[in-house]
């Protein structure tokens, strides 16, 4: 076994043997969190990262999938674990149609298009209150009282997104994706269907997104527009967590939806109360810092520049 | 083999190209000649389908080339090094070769392929697990070509192979295209340098503000008035 594998080994029982450990119910709802955030920014680095379409409307995916879920157990008394199935699925559909219309336009274009989507979407939720309640939101019950279930849910989920987003950058879908980023004239002259290959790694895309948003529908029992479909806690949160990390690594959204969660938390809560109240007010400005720090500094995140930020840190450690 | 009748392509509202007509004959070596804006790289970018004419037709050994998406062009046997390289700069030069493999024949044989290339080219060999990105000019467009041979293509185009190439590095090009000419592969080059694809040419086509005004082998341009004036500066 390599070193690098050690450690994912470590990791692993760590995170499984935590909940066993710390019965806090602060720590594990923030981990629980954490692994959608794993999802989501994976999901989007696929997309992003990988095959260079730089989305800025995961809402749209995540929406759906927690209003597929969460609509099914309230109009149809479906449980709603089925609906993270049918969230994945229905995401995926809505993420065909998104690719139909958005995958016309090339860079810029297909980002601006995806962050209109976003908010298209957001109204829709918010206005069509026969299927979606409006603002008033979906409230389910909670399967469990307890959140381990949730946890080793969720943790199940974000390892078999991680795998997923490995094993497929491992086949010539993977090469293709990379491909299309690098050069999409070059691609196409290749005899690479562009338009088919960006709606593959889309459609993977928005199933895992899809699955999260169920998830989080099950998890917190409710949701509204503002929250699901938010353009600032969910589109550009992802971007951030793949930014973050690292984009186009497999481990850097891992990595960065643990660190965004752990400084939203921060901040959030004043630093767990030990500074004044007004500074959980400064988060999205510390987020804004964090973005440009990262990009001027390690424009490939904290796992893609992982060697330069061992040399600069551990440097003195080093040397002795 | 290749036929180009009678095409106009438009970006937007602005014509560039007019009544644009040639024909490259198996195994042969042609050359479209012009300076910069004449319309040289926009012909053979129609040629891969990435501008679709809106009057005319292309025709290779008989099938209709317009209007089939640019991912289908390849199929058919004919291959576009771009200019500029256009190499997927994060991917190793292996990589590289391996995107330029799709299915059939050129995938059973892309191990026979490659091993073609790197006897072509054998600097790629010391460096395939290098990014393609890092390497120099010349060696960016060895594997923008090589990528381009992993297909087993009929025919290669080839868009300004010698820009911004030191002349010593251009003549290896050159040679490197006349070698894979010997070995049957036609061959459709697009270059300003007019003298040397002039006389390594069996034909060559001139082209001037979107339109095909001459065109001879290589030997009558080289002694044709206009050509010397326009291009050679005598």
């Amino acid at each position: 076994m390599n070193k690098k594998n050690g450690i994912l080994v470590v990791l692993g029982i760590i995170l499984l043997v935590f909940p066993l450990v710390v019965h806090s119910d602060y720590y594990q709802h923030l981990i629980i969190i954490a692994f959608i955030w794993v999802i989501i920014g994976s999901s989007w680095n696929l997309l992003a990262g990988y095959t260079g379409q730089v989305s800025f409307g995961h809402a749209i995916f995540f929406g759906i999938g927690a209003y597929t879920a969460g609509i099914l157990a309230m109009k149809l008394g479906i449980s709603a674990w089925w609906g993270m199935m049918f969230g994945g699925i229905t995401a995926m559909l809505i993420g065909l149609f998104v690719g139909w219309v958005c995958f016309r336009l090339r860079g810029p274009y297909f980002a601006l298009a995806t962050l209109a989507g976003g908010e298209i979407f957001r109204l829709i939720a918010t206005n069509w209150e026969a299927l979606t309640e409006g603002m008033v939101g979906i409230l389910i019950m909670q399967t469990f009282r307890s959140k381990l279930p949730y946890y080793y849910i969720g943790l199940a989920l974000a390892a078999s997104c991680i795998y997923v987003v490995h094993l497929t950058m491992k086949t010539k879908w993977g090469y293709y994706f990379v491909s299309i980023r690098e050069d999409q004239d070059a691609a196409a002259s290749l005899g690479i269907n562009i338009v088919l290959y960006k709606n593959i790694s889309l459609l993977i895309s928005s199933f895992f997104t899809g699955m999260a948003g169920a998830f989080y529908m099950n998890y917190m029992g409710f949701i509204d527009p503002e929250v699901v479909f938010s353009l600032h806690f969910v589109s550009i949160m992802a971007i951030l967590v793949g930014i973050v990390g690292g984009v186009a690594t497999i481990w850097g959204p891992a990595v960065g939806a643990f660190v965004m969660v752990g400084l939203q938390e921060t901040f959030r809560s004043a630093f767990f109360g030990l500074a004044p109240k007004w500074v959980s007010q400064g988060h999205a400005l510390v987020f804004g810092l964090l973005v440009i720090f990262v990009i001027m500094f390690f424009a490939n995140g904290i796992v893609g520049d992982w060697e330069k930020i061992k040399k600069i840190f551990f440097k003195t450690r080093e040397t002795t | 083999m290749l036929n180009i009748n009678g095409i106009d392509i438009f970006y937007g509202d602005l014509q560039v190209l007019w009544d644009v007509s040639f024909s490259v004959k198996e195994k042969e070596i042609v050359v479209l000649i012009g300076s910069n804006g004449a319309g040289k790289s926009t012909t053979i970018k129609a040629i891969s389908s990435l501008l679709t004419p809106t009057k005319g037709s292309i025709e290779f050994n008989g099938v209709r080339l317009d209007h089939l998406p640019p991912n289908k062009i390849i199929e058919h046997g004919i291959v576009h090094v771009p200019e500029s390289r256009r190499l997927f700069t994060g991917m190793s030069v292996e990589e590289n070769l391996i995107m330029g493999f799709l299915r059939g024949e050129s995938k059973v044989k892309r191990f026979e392929t490659m091993d073609y290339v790197f006897e072509l080219f054998p600097k790629l060999k010391e460096r395939r697990k290098q990014m393609a990105g890092t390497l120099s000019g010349g060696e960016q467009q060895m594997a923008a070509i090589g990528r381009g041979l992993m297909s087993l293509p009929k025919i290669m185009m080839f868009d300004e192979p010698s820009l911004g190439l030191a002349p010593l590095l251009v003549q290896e090009i050159f040679e490197m295209i006349k070698k894979i000419k010997s070995e049957g592969v036609t061959i459709l080059l697009v270059e300003q340098n007019v003298t040397k694809t002039l006389a390594m040419c069996d034909r060559a086509y001139v082209m001037e503000n979107g339109r095909i005004i001459l065109n001879g082998t290589g030997k009558e341009l080289l002694e044709n008035k206009k050509v010397k004036e326009a291009f050679l500066g005598i």
